[in-house]
Protein backbone atom coordinates (compact mmCIF):
# COMPACT_ATOMS: atom_id res chain seq x y z
CA UNK A 1 0.00 0.00 0.00
CA UNK A 2 2.02 2.75 1.03
CA UNK A 3 5.08 1.08 1.35
CA UNK A 4 7.22 4.34 -1.04
CA UNK A 5 6.59 7.15 0.33
CA UNK A 6 10.53 7.26 -0.25
CA UNK A 7 9.27 7.62 -3.53
CA UNK A 8 6.14 9.42 -3.41
CA UNK A 9 8.03 12.38 -0.95
CA UNK A 10 9.84 13.85 -3.58
CA UNK A 11 7.26 14.23 -5.92
CA UNK A 12 4.64 15.35 -2.85
CA UNK A 13 7.28 18.14 -2.73
CA UNK A 14 7.63 19.10 -6.22
CA UNK A 15 3.81 18.89 -6.58
CA UNK A 16 3.65 21.26 -3.63
CA UNK A 17 5.84 23.40 -5.04
CA UNK A 18 3.70 23.58 -8.51
CA UNK A 19 0.72 24.29 -6.14
CA UNK A 20 2.41 26.89 -4.26
CA UNK A 21 3.79 29.01 -7.54
CA UNK A 22 0.23 28.46 -9.06
CA UNK A 23 -1.04 29.93 -6.35
CA UNK A 24 0.77 32.63 -5.35
CA UNK A 25 1.16 34.33 -9.08
CA UNK A 26 -2.93 33.86 -9.41
CA UNK A 27 -2.78 35.88 -6.11
CA UNK A 28 -1.02 38.31 -6.68
CA UNK A 29 -2.24 38.97 -10.34
CA UNK A 30 -5.78 38.49 -9.81
CA UNK A 31 -5.54 40.40 -6.75
CA UNK A 32 -3.91 43.71 -8.15
CA UNK A 33 -6.62 43.13 -11.29
CA UNK A 34 -9.26 42.24 -9.75
CA UNK A 35 -9.08 45.31 -7.13
CA UNK A 36 -8.23 47.41 -10.26
CA UNK A 37 -11.72 45.82 -11.96
CA UNK A 38 -13.32 45.99 -8.90
CA UNK A 39 -12.56 49.95 -7.79
CA UNK A 40 -13.35 50.13 -12.00
CA UNK A 41 -17.03 48.81 -11.07
CA UNK A 42 -17.64 50.34 -7.60
CA UNK A 43 -16.82 53.60 -9.15
CA UNK A 44 -18.32 53.84 -12.53
CA UNK A 45 -21.75 52.53 -10.47
CA UNK A 46 -24.47 55.47 -10.92
CA UNK A 47 -24.46 57.81 -8.33
CA UNK A 48 -20.80 57.04 -7.73
CA UNK A 49 -17.86 59.24 -7.82
CA UNK A 50 -17.12 58.12 -11.92
CA UNK A 51 -20.10 57.43 -12.70
CA UNK A 52 -20.52 55.79 -16.59
CA UNK A 53 -23.27 53.48 -17.33
CA UNK A 54 -21.92 52.11 -20.60
CA UNK A 55 -18.24 51.87 -18.63
CA UNK A 56 -20.47 50.01 -15.82
CA UNK A 57 -22.74 48.04 -18.07
CA UNK A 58 -19.85 46.78 -20.01
CA UNK A 59 -17.79 45.75 -16.51
CA UNK A 60 -20.86 44.19 -14.75
CA UNK A 61 -21.66 42.01 -17.82
CA UNK A 62 -17.90 40.73 -18.42
CA UNK A 63 -18.25 40.14 -13.96
CA UNK A 64 -21.21 38.22 -14.94
CA UNK A 65 -20.14 36.49 -18.41
CA UNK A 66 -17.05 34.99 -16.67
CA UNK A 67 -17.56 33.81 -13.25
CA UNK A 68 -20.58 31.18 -13.90
CA UNK A 69 -18.48 29.35 -16.35
CA UNK A 70 -17.21 26.41 -14.91
CA UNK A 71 -13.56 26.36 -14.76
CA UNK A 72 -12.65 23.30 -16.60
CA UNK A 73 -14.91 24.59 -19.52
CA UNK A 74 -13.40 27.90 -19.02
CA UNK A 75 -9.66 26.75 -19.13
CA UNK A 76 -10.69 25.39 -22.37
CA UNK A 77 -12.90 28.17 -23.82
CA UNK A 78 -9.94 30.32 -23.19
CA UNK A 79 -7.54 28.14 -25.19
CA UNK A 80 -7.20 30.77 -27.93
CA UNK A 81 -6.18 33.81 -25.58
CA UNK A 82 -3.74 31.65 -23.89
CA UNK A 83 -1.95 30.46 -26.79
CA UNK A 84 -1.40 34.23 -27.91
CA UNK A 85 0.07 35.25 -24.49
CA UNK A 86 1.33 32.33 -23.16
CA UNK A 87 2.19 31.08 -26.45
CA UNK A 88 0.95 27.55 -25.68
CA UNK A 89 -2.35 25.75 -24.03
CA UNK A 90 -0.70 23.52 -21.58
CA UNK A 91 1.56 23.58 -18.97
CA UNK A 92 2.04 25.32 -15.61
CA UNK A 93 2.23 28.71 -17.18
CA UNK A 94 -0.83 28.19 -19.21
CA UNK A 95 -2.64 27.46 -16.16
CA UNK A 96 -1.78 29.87 -14.02
CA UNK A 97 -2.78 32.26 -16.71
CA UNK A 98 -6.39 30.73 -16.95
CA UNK A 99 -6.58 30.76 -13.12
CA UNK A 100 -5.55 34.58 -12.67
CA UNK A 101 -7.87 35.45 -15.20
CA UNK A 102 -10.69 33.84 -13.40
CA UNK A 103 -9.55 34.87 -9.85
CA UNK A 104 -9.51 38.84 -11.68
CA UNK A 105 -13.49 38.43 -11.98
CA UNK A 106 -14.17 36.57 -9.13
CA UNK A 107 -12.13 39.62 -6.95
CA UNK A 108 -13.75 42.39 -8.65
CA UNK A 109 -16.83 41.05 -7.41
CA UNK A 110 -15.95 40.22 -3.57
CA UNK A 111 -14.04 44.07 -4.41
CA UNK A 112 -17.34 45.85 -5.33
CA UNK A 113 -19.11 44.44 -2.96
CA UNK A 114 -17.04 45.53 0.16
CA UNK A 115 -16.86 48.83 -1.54
CA UNK A 116 -20.68 48.82 -1.91
CA UNK A 117 -21.11 48.77 1.98
CA UNK A 118 -18.87 51.95 2.88
CA UNK A 119 -20.97 54.77 3.99
CA UNK A 120 -21.40 56.71 0.77
CA UNK A 121 -21.14 59.52 3.64
CA UNK A 122 -17.27 59.53 4.15
CA UNK A 123 -17.07 59.54 0.55
CA UNK A 124 -18.58 62.93 0.29
CA UNK A 125 -16.93 64.30 3.41
CA UNK A 126 -13.51 63.54 1.27
CA UNK A 127 -15.27 65.22 -1.90
CA UNK A 128 -16.36 68.28 0.53
CA UNK A 129 -12.35 68.39 1.53
CA UNK A 130 -11.25 69.07 -2.39
CA UNK A 131 -9.96 65.16 -2.45
CA UNK A 132 -10.13 63.98 -6.06
CA UNK A 133 -11.38 60.45 -7.44
CA UNK A 134 -7.46 59.20 -7.23
CA UNK A 135 -7.29 60.54 -3.64
CA UNK A 136 -10.19 58.67 -2.43
CA UNK A 137 -9.68 55.40 -3.55
CA UNK A 138 -6.22 55.67 -1.90
CA UNK A 139 -7.18 57.01 1.31
CA UNK A 140 -10.71 56.43 1.80
CA UNK A 141 -12.34 53.50 -0.30
CA UNK A 142 -9.35 51.12 0.43
CA UNK A 143 -8.66 51.70 3.94
CA UNK A 144 -12.29 51.67 5.14
CA UNK A 145 -12.92 48.55 3.90
CA UNK A 146 -9.79 47.22 4.40
CA UNK A 147 -11.19 44.39 6.92
CA UNK A 148 -13.73 42.95 4.11
CA UNK A 149 -11.23 43.42 1.55
CA UNK A 150 -8.63 40.78 3.43
CA UNK A 151 -11.38 38.88 4.16
CA UNK A 152 -12.22 38.65 0.64
CA UNK A 153 -8.82 38.20 -0.36
CA UNK A 154 -8.54 35.05 2.00
CA UNK A 155 -11.79 33.95 0.43
CA UNK A 156 -10.04 34.18 -2.98
CA UNK A 157 -6.91 32.40 -1.73
CA UNK A 158 -9.37 29.34 -0.73
CA UNK A 159 -10.72 29.51 -4.46
CA UNK A 160 -7.68 29.60 -6.68
CA UNK A 161 -6.44 26.71 -4.23
CA UNK A 162 -9.86 24.90 -5.31
CA UNK A 163 -9.01 25.87 -8.93
CA UNK A 164 -5.67 25.09 -9.04
CA UNK A 165 -7.01 21.00 -8.31
CA UNK A 166 -7.54 20.56 -11.54
CA UNK A 167 -4.13 21.62 -12.66
CA UNK A 168 -3.07 18.07 -14.19
CA UNK A 169 -5.69 18.43 -17.28
CA UNK A 170 -3.40 21.09 -18.57
CA UNK A 171 -0.17 19.34 -17.07
CA UNK A 172 0.34 21.93 -14.31
CA UNK A 173 1.03 19.20 -12.00
CA UNK A 174 0.11 20.46 -8.15
CA UNK A 175 -0.97 18.89 -5.27
CA UNK A 176 -4.52 18.23 -6.71
CA UNK A 177 -2.94 16.21 -9.53
CA UNK A 178 -1.05 13.86 -7.35
CA UNK A 179 -3.42 13.29 -4.94
CA UNK A 180 -5.60 11.84 -8.02
CA UNK A 181 -2.46 10.62 -10.16
CA UNK A 182 -0.48 8.70 -7.07
CA UNK A 183 -3.59 8.01 -4.95
CA UNK A 184 -6.74 7.96 -6.90
CA UNK A 185 -5.62 6.33 -9.83
CA UNK A 186 -3.51 3.93 -7.71
CA UNK A 187 -6.24 3.00 -5.10
CA UNK A 188 -4.17 4.44 -2.45
CA UNK A 189 -6.30 6.53 0.08
CA UNK A 190 -3.80 7.31 2.72
CA UNK A 191 -1.81 9.13 -0.71
CA UNK A 192 -5.26 10.82 -1.05
CA UNK A 193 -5.82 11.35 2.35
CA UNK A 194 -2.66 13.27 3.22
CA UNK A 195 -3.07 15.93 0.58
CA UNK A 196 -6.25 16.36 1.78
CA UNK A 197 -5.06 16.54 5.04
CA UNK A 198 -1.90 19.17 3.45
CA UNK A 199 -4.68 20.94 2.05
CA UNK A 200 -7.25 21.37 4.72
CA UNK A 201 -4.07 22.51 7.37
CA UNK A 202 -2.95 25.10 4.28
CA UNK A 203 -6.58 26.92 4.41
CA UNK A 204 -7.17 27.01 7.60
CA UNK A 205 -3.54 28.77 8.82
CA UNK A 206 -4.71 31.38 5.95
CA UNK A 207 -8.00 31.60 7.46
CA UNK A 208 -6.52 32.07 10.25
CA UNK A 209 -3.89 34.86 9.18
CA UNK A 210 -6.89 36.49 7.27
CA UNK A 211 -9.50 36.65 9.97
CA UNK A 212 -6.41 38.33 12.06
CA UNK A 213 -5.18 40.48 10.02
CA UNK A 214 -8.93 41.86 9.52
CA UNK A 215 -9.50 42.14 12.79
CA UNK A 216 -6.25 44.27 13.43
CA UNK A 217 -7.75 46.32 10.40
CA UNK A 218 -11.23 46.41 11.55
CA UNK A 219 -10.88 49.52 14.32
CA UNK A 220 -14.10 48.71 16.28
CA UNK B 1 -21.66 89.92 13.13
CA UNK B 2 -25.24 90.24 11.61
CA UNK B 3 -24.55 94.28 10.77
CA UNK B 4 -21.82 93.18 8.48
CA UNK B 5 -23.72 92.90 4.79
CA UNK B 6 -21.31 92.35 2.38
CA UNK B 7 -22.35 89.13 0.52
CA UNK B 8 -19.79 85.60 0.61
CA UNK B 9 -22.86 83.31 -0.25
CA UNK B 10 -25.11 84.76 -3.47
CA UNK B 11 -27.19 82.33 -4.93
CA UNK B 12 -28.77 83.63 -8.25
CA UNK B 13 -32.30 81.54 -9.53
CA UNK B 14 -30.11 78.89 -8.37
CA UNK B 15 -31.93 75.57 -9.34
CA UNK B 16 -30.91 71.86 -9.43
CA UNK B 17 -33.49 69.10 -10.87
CA UNK B 18 -33.06 65.21 -10.43
CA UNK B 19 -34.01 63.62 -13.36
CA UNK B 20 -36.47 61.26 -12.29
CA UNK B 21 -35.89 57.61 -11.79
CA UNK B 22 -36.85 55.38 -14.22
CA UNK B 23 -40.28 56.73 -15.84
CA UNK B 24 -40.79 58.92 -12.55
CA UNK B 25 -41.00 62.49 -12.73
CA UNK B 26 -38.04 64.66 -12.25
CA UNK B 27 -37.07 66.20 -8.72
CA UNK B 28 -36.93 70.19 -8.69
CA UNK B 29 -34.93 69.72 -5.27
CA UNK B 30 -34.22 73.67 -5.70
CA UNK B 31 -36.59 75.76 -7.44
CA UNK B 32 -35.04 78.99 -8.33
CA UNK B 33 -33.38 80.23 -5.04
CA UNK B 34 -32.26 83.64 -5.16
CA UNK B 35 -30.47 84.35 -1.91
CA UNK B 36 -27.64 86.78 -0.14
CA UNK B 37 -25.44 85.32 2.50
CA UNK B 38 -23.79 87.75 4.50
CA UNK B 39 -19.94 87.77 5.36
CA UNK B 40 -19.63 86.97 8.80
CA UNK B 41 -22.90 85.44 9.78
CA UNK B 42 -24.62 82.61 10.72
CA UNK B 43 -27.60 81.55 8.60
CA UNK B 44 -30.02 79.08 9.32
CA UNK B 45 -31.60 77.14 6.41
CA UNK B 46 -34.87 75.55 8.10
CA UNK B 47 -37.42 73.57 6.12
CA UNK B 48 -39.26 69.81 6.67
CA UNK B 49 -36.92 67.08 5.23
CA UNK B 50 -37.29 66.84 1.84
CA UNK B 51 -37.86 70.81 1.00
CA UNK B 52 -34.41 70.61 -0.10
CA UNK B 53 -32.00 72.87 2.24
CA UNK B 54 -29.64 69.68 1.87
CA UNK B 55 -28.81 70.40 -1.43
CA UNK B 56 -29.47 74.25 -1.11
CA UNK B 57 -26.24 73.74 0.96
CA UNK B 58 -24.03 71.23 -1.36
CA UNK B 59 -24.77 73.67 -4.29
CA UNK B 60 -22.53 76.26 -1.69
CA UNK B 61 -19.37 73.72 -2.35
CA UNK B 62 -20.77 72.34 -4.97
CA UNK B 63 -21.02 68.97 -4.22
CA UNK B 64 -23.88 68.97 -6.18
CA UNK B 65 -23.90 71.87 -9.37
CA UNK B 66 -26.87 73.74 -10.68
CA UNK B 67 -28.79 72.64 -13.27
CA UNK B 68 -28.99 76.16 -13.71
CA UNK B 69 -28.87 79.68 -12.36
CA UNK B 70 -25.18 80.42 -10.32
CA UNK B 71 -23.73 80.37 -6.83
CA UNK B 72 -20.71 82.79 -6.30
CA UNK B 73 -18.91 82.14 -3.57
CA UNK B 74 -16.75 84.82 -2.57
CA UNK B 75 -16.49 86.47 -5.78
CA UNK B 76 -15.89 83.21 -8.02
CA UNK B 77 -19.04 81.85 -9.99
CA UNK B 78 -19.42 78.06 -9.78
CA UNK B 79 -21.08 76.99 -12.44
CA UNK B 80 -18.16 78.19 -14.71
CA UNK B 81 -15.88 76.03 -12.98
CA UNK B 82 -15.08 72.34 -13.90
CA UNK B 83 -14.60 69.63 -11.45
CA UNK B 84 -10.88 69.67 -10.59
CA UNK B 85 -11.09 73.77 -10.54
CA UNK B 86 -13.72 72.85 -7.82
CA UNK B 87 -11.42 71.15 -5.60
CA UNK B 88 -9.59 74.27 -4.21
CA UNK B 89 -12.35 76.05 -3.75
CA UNK B 90 -14.20 73.41 -1.97
CA UNK B 91 -11.45 72.99 0.08
CA UNK B 92 -11.90 76.48 1.25
CA UNK B 93 -15.44 75.55 2.52
CA UNK B 94 -15.44 73.55 5.66
CA UNK B 95 -18.31 71.10 6.05
CA UNK B 96 -20.17 69.02 9.05
CA UNK B 97 -22.98 66.32 8.47
CA UNK B 98 -25.33 65.25 10.63
CA UNK B 99 -23.75 61.47 10.78
CA UNK B 100 -20.11 63.07 11.27
CA UNK B 101 -18.76 61.02 8.39
CA UNK B 102 -15.59 60.20 10.07
CA UNK B 103 -13.15 57.81 8.51
CA UNK B 104 -12.83 55.13 11.03
CA UNK B 105 -10.08 53.76 9.81
CA UNK B 106 -8.12 56.71 11.13
CA UNK B 107 -7.41 58.07 14.79
CA UNK B 108 -9.24 61.68 15.89
CA UNK B 109 -5.77 63.18 14.95
CA UNK B 110 -5.35 61.58 11.75
CA UNK B 111 -9.32 62.62 10.75
CA UNK B 112 -8.01 66.10 11.33
CA UNK B 113 -5.29 65.67 9.54
CA UNK B 114 -7.04 64.23 6.85
CA UNK B 115 -7.92 67.56 5.65
CA UNK B 116 -5.26 69.12 5.73
CA UNK B 117 -2.83 66.25 3.73
CA UNK B 118 -6.10 66.81 1.11
CA UNK B 119 -4.72 70.40 1.37
CA UNK B 120 -1.37 69.85 0.94
CA UNK B 121 0.05 71.09 4.23
CA UNK B 122 3.72 69.76 5.24
CA UNK B 123 3.85 67.03 7.77
CA UNK B 124 5.61 69.50 10.41
CA UNK B 125 3.08 72.25 10.24
CA UNK B 126 0.24 69.65 10.29
CA UNK B 127 0.48 67.85 13.66
CA UNK B 128 0.98 71.20 15.79
CA UNK B 129 -2.41 72.31 13.32
CA UNK B 130 -4.09 69.01 14.33
CA UNK B 131 -2.73 69.88 18.27
CA UNK B 132 -4.29 73.39 18.11
CA UNK B 133 -7.52 72.48 16.30
CA UNK B 134 -8.30 69.56 18.69
CA UNK B 135 -7.45 71.85 21.93
CA UNK B 136 -10.44 74.79 19.86
CA UNK B 137 -12.39 71.70 20.33
CA UNK B 138 -11.68 70.06 23.81
CA UNK B 139 -10.22 67.14 22.46
CA UNK B 140 -6.78 67.31 22.97
CA UNK B 141 -6.89 64.25 24.94
CA UNK B 142 -8.67 61.90 22.69
CA UNK B 143 -5.79 62.49 19.69
CA UNK B 144 -4.48 58.48 19.32
CA UNK B 145 -8.44 57.26 20.09
CA UNK B 146 -10.65 56.02 16.95
CA UNK B 147 -13.80 57.35 16.40
CA UNK B 148 -15.77 54.52 16.96
CA UNK B 149 -14.71 55.37 20.73
CA UNK B 150 -16.27 58.47 20.89
CA UNK B 151 -19.79 59.89 21.74
CA UNK B 152 -22.10 61.12 19.08
CA UNK B 153 -20.89 64.88 20.40
CA UNK B 154 -17.24 64.34 20.75
CA UNK B 155 -17.59 62.84 16.95
CA UNK B 156 -19.33 66.23 16.03
CA UNK B 157 -16.07 67.96 18.01
CA UNK B 158 -13.73 65.65 15.70
CA UNK B 159 -15.93 66.71 12.30
CA UNK B 160 -15.93 70.16 13.55
CA UNK B 161 -12.30 70.38 13.67
CA UNK B 162 -11.59 68.33 10.30
CA UNK B 163 -13.93 71.19 9.10
CA UNK B 164 -11.84 74.13 10.23
CA UNK B 165 -8.46 72.93 9.38
CA UNK B 166 -7.68 74.31 6.67
CA UNK B 167 -8.72 77.85 7.69
CA UNK B 168 -12.07 78.75 5.58
CA UNK B 169 -13.89 81.41 5.55
CA UNK B 170 -17.31 79.34 5.49
CA UNK B 171 -18.26 76.52 7.47
CA UNK B 172 -21.52 74.48 6.79
CA UNK B 173 -23.30 72.73 9.22
CA UNK B 174 -25.84 70.26 7.45
CA UNK B 175 -28.10 69.10 10.49
CA UNK B 176 -24.82 69.28 12.03
CA UNK B 177 -26.76 68.52 15.81
CA UNK B 178 -30.13 66.30 14.28
CA UNK B 179 -28.30 62.88 15.56
CA UNK B 180 -27.82 64.42 18.68
CA UNK B 181 -28.92 64.48 22.33
CA UNK B 182 -30.52 67.60 23.71
CA UNK B 183 -27.39 68.36 26.12
CA UNK B 184 -24.84 67.71 23.60
CA UNK B 185 -26.94 69.65 20.33
CA UNK B 186 -26.54 72.31 22.85
CA UNK B 187 -22.65 72.00 23.29
CA UNK B 188 -22.21 71.72 19.63
CA UNK B 189 -23.84 74.73 19.21
CA UNK B 190 -21.86 76.81 21.64
CA UNK B 191 -19.31 75.25 19.66
CA UNK B 192 -20.73 76.66 16.26
CA UNK B 193 -21.47 80.12 18.03
CA UNK B 194 -17.32 80.38 18.92
CA UNK B 195 -16.24 79.19 15.73
CA UNK B 196 -18.28 82.51 14.24
CA UNK B 197 -17.54 84.58 16.68
CA UNK B 198 -13.96 83.88 17.17
CA UNK B 199 -12.49 82.96 14.27
CA UNK B 200 -15.10 85.24 12.30
CA UNK B 201 -16.10 82.41 9.97
CA UNK B 202 -19.38 82.73 8.08
CA UNK B 203 -21.91 79.69 9.35
CA UNK B 204 -24.67 78.29 6.95
CA UNK B 205 -26.90 75.78 9.62
CA UNK B 206 -29.34 73.30 7.92
CA UNK B 207 -31.80 72.04 10.14
CA UNK B 208 -35.35 70.99 10.34
CA UNK B 209 -35.27 72.46 14.16
CA UNK B 210 -36.67 75.87 15.06
CA UNK B 211 -34.69 75.48 18.54
CA UNK B 212 -31.46 75.55 16.54
CA UNK B 213 -32.66 78.83 14.54
CA UNK B 214 -33.72 80.43 17.87
CA UNK B 215 -30.11 79.68 19.62
CA UNK B 216 -27.71 81.07 17.22
CA UNK B 217 -29.02 81.96 13.41
CA UNK B 218 -28.72 85.50 13.14
CA UNK B 219 -31.00 85.26 10.06
CA UNK B 220 -32.74 82.45 7.96
CA UNK B 221 -34.21 81.50 5.17
CA UNK B 222 -37.26 79.05 5.18
CA UNK B 223 -37.67 76.51 3.00
CA UNK B 224 -40.62 74.20 1.20
CA UNK B 225 -40.89 72.38 -1.84
CA UNK B 226 -37.04 73.46 -3.18
CA UNK B 227 -38.25 77.18 -2.97
CA UNK B 228 -37.28 80.01 -0.40
CA UNK B 229 -40.78 81.22 1.33
CA UNK B 230 -39.71 83.36 3.58
CA UNK B 231 -36.05 84.97 4.50
CA UNK B 232 -34.93 87.88 6.80
CA UNK B 233 -33.47 88.14 10.75
CA UNK B 234 -34.26 85.46 13.22
CA UNK B 235 -36.37 87.64 15.24
CA UNK B 236 -38.57 89.04 13.04
CA UNK B 237 -39.16 85.92 11.47
CA UNK B 238 -40.08 84.67 14.90
CA UNK B 239 -41.88 87.73 15.91
CA UNK B 240 -43.91 88.35 12.68
CA UNK B 241 -44.41 84.63 10.85
CA UNK B 242 -45.43 85.34 7.27
CA UNK B 243 -45.96 82.53 5.93
CA UNK B 244 -47.65 78.93 7.27
CA UNK B 245 -44.56 76.60 7.24
CA UNK B 246 -43.15 79.56 9.32
CA UNK B 247 -45.39 79.63 12.08
CA UNK B 248 -45.60 76.15 12.38
CA UNK B 249 -41.47 75.90 12.86
CA UNK B 250 -42.03 79.39 15.26
CA UNK B 251 -44.60 77.06 17.62
CA UNK B 252 -42.16 74.12 18.01
CA UNK B 253 -39.80 76.26 19.36
CA UNK B 254 -41.54 77.96 21.78
CA UNK B 255 -45.12 76.25 23.06
CA UNK B 256 -45.91 79.37 24.98
CA UNK B 257 -49.21 80.05 23.02
CA UNK B 258 -51.76 78.20 25.33
CA UNK B 259 -53.77 75.95 22.61
CA UNK B 260 -58.04 75.60 22.24
CA UNK B 261 -57.99 72.70 24.71
CA UNK B 262 -55.29 73.96 27.24
CA UNK B 263 -57.29 77.44 26.88
CA UNK B 264 -60.29 75.37 28.17
CA UNK B 265 -58.41 73.68 30.72
CA UNK B 266 -57.55 76.94 31.93
CA UNK B 267 -61.07 78.43 32.17
CA UNK B 268 -62.14 75.73 34.36
CA UNK B 269 -59.80 77.05 36.80
CA UNK B 270 -59.73 80.66 36.23
CA UNK B 271 -62.89 82.31 36.03
CA UNK B 272 -61.45 85.95 35.29
CA UNK B 273 -60.99 87.26 32.28
CA UNK B 274 -58.10 85.87 30.17
CA UNK B 275 -54.97 87.46 27.89
CA UNK B 276 -51.89 86.32 26.20
CA UNK B 277 -49.69 89.17 26.15
CA UNK B 278 -46.47 88.94 24.11
CA UNK B 279 -43.28 89.73 25.44
CA UNK B 280 -40.15 91.37 23.50
CA UNK B 281 -37.42 93.69 23.77
CA UNK B 282 -40.01 96.59 24.64
CA UNK B 283 -42.21 94.30 26.79
CA UNK B 284 -38.81 92.47 27.61
CA UNK B 285 -39.65 91.24 31.02
CA UNK B 286 -42.75 91.01 32.68
CA UNK B 287 -42.11 94.56 34.52
CA UNK B 288 -44.26 96.45 32.09
CA UNK B 289 -47.07 94.21 32.73
CA UNK B 290 -46.78 94.38 36.22
CA UNK B 291 -46.53 97.81 36.45
CA UNK B 292 -49.22 98.40 33.52
CA UNK B 293 -51.83 96.11 36.27
CA UNK B 294 -51.10 98.09 39.21
CA UNK B 295 -51.78 101.00 37.51
CA UNK B 296 -55.27 100.42 36.52
CA UNK B 297 -55.53 98.24 40.02
CA UNK B 298 -55.75 95.14 38.34
CA UNK B 299 -55.04 91.99 39.64
CA UNK B 300 -53.03 90.00 37.24
CA UNK B 301 -52.11 85.89 37.81
CA UNK B 302 -49.59 84.20 35.43
CA UNK B 303 -51.26 80.98 34.56
CA UNK B 304 -49.36 79.41 31.40
CA UNK B 305 -46.60 80.99 29.40
CA UNK B 306 -42.81 80.89 28.21
CA UNK B 307 -40.10 82.81 27.94
CA UNK B 308 -36.97 82.49 25.99
CA UNK B 309 -34.52 83.91 23.20
CA UNK B 310 -34.43 84.59 20.01
CA UNK B 311 -31.54 85.85 18.41
CA UNK B 312 -30.22 86.77 22.00
CA UNK B 313 -33.13 88.80 22.31
CA UNK B 314 -36.64 87.97 24.55
CA UNK B 315 -39.05 86.28 23.34
CA UNK B 316 -42.21 84.59 23.95
CA UNK B 317 -45.42 85.34 25.94
CA UNK B 318 -47.51 85.18 29.04
CA UNK B 319 -50.95 84.34 29.61
CA UNK B 320 -52.68 86.25 32.41
CA UNK B 321 -55.37 86.01 34.41
CA UNK B 322 -57.10 89.20 35.06
CA UNK B 323 -59.19 90.57 37.69
CA UNK B 324 -60.44 93.77 38.38
CA UNK B 325 -63.99 96.02 38.79
CA UNK B 326 -65.36 97.47 35.67
CA UNK B 327 -63.98 98.96 32.99
CA UNK B 328 -60.66 98.87 34.90
CA UNK B 329 -59.54 95.42 32.98
CA UNK B 330 -60.37 97.01 29.68
CA UNK B 331 -58.49 100.14 30.19
CA UNK B 332 -55.47 97.68 31.44
CA UNK B 333 -55.68 95.48 28.38
CA UNK B 334 -56.02 98.71 25.98
CA UNK B 335 -53.00 100.28 27.50
CA UNK B 336 -50.89 96.56 27.17
CA UNK B 337 -51.69 96.85 23.49
CA UNK B 338 -50.11 99.80 22.95
CA UNK B 339 -47.21 98.55 24.33
CA UNK B 340 -47.09 94.71 22.30
CA UNK B 341 -49.50 92.31 20.82
CA UNK B 342 -52.44 90.96 23.17
CA UNK B 343 -54.48 87.86 22.56
CA UNK B 344 -57.75 88.81 24.28
CA UNK B 345 -59.49 85.59 25.35
CA UNK B 346 -61.91 87.11 27.23
CA UNK B 347 -63.84 85.63 30.13
CA UNK B 348 -65.79 82.19 30.39
CA UNK B 349 -69.18 83.78 31.25
CA UNK B 350 -68.83 86.10 28.62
Amino acid sequence: MTEDWERLTPLLWEAAGQTAYMVLITLLIGGFLGLALGLGLYLTRPGNLLQNRAVFAVLNLAVNVVRPVPFIIFLVALGPLTRAVIGSTIGIEAFTFAMSFMATFVFARLVEQNLVSIDPGVVEAARAMGASPLRIVRTVLVPEALAPLILGYTFLFVGVLDMSAIGGYLGAGGLGDFAIVQGYRQYDWAVTAVVVVIIVVIVQVVQWLGNTLARRALRR
Amino acid sequence: MPAATSSIIRFQDAAKVFPGRGSGAEVRAVDGVTLDIHEGEIFGVIGQSGAGKSTLVRLINALERTTSGDVVVDGVSLAALNESRLRPVRAGIGMVFQQFNLLASRTVAGNVAYALEVAGWPRARREARVAELLEFVGLADKARVYPSTLSGGQKQRVGIARALATNPRILLADEATSALDPETTRDVLDLLQRVNRELGITVVVITHEMDVVRSICHRVAVMERGRVVEVGEAYQVFSAPRHDTTRRFVATALRDRPSPEVLARLRTRHTGHIVTVGVDEVAGSSAVLTRTLREHGVDGTVVYGGITEVAERPYGSLTVELVGDGGSVEAAVAALRAVTWVDDHGRADA
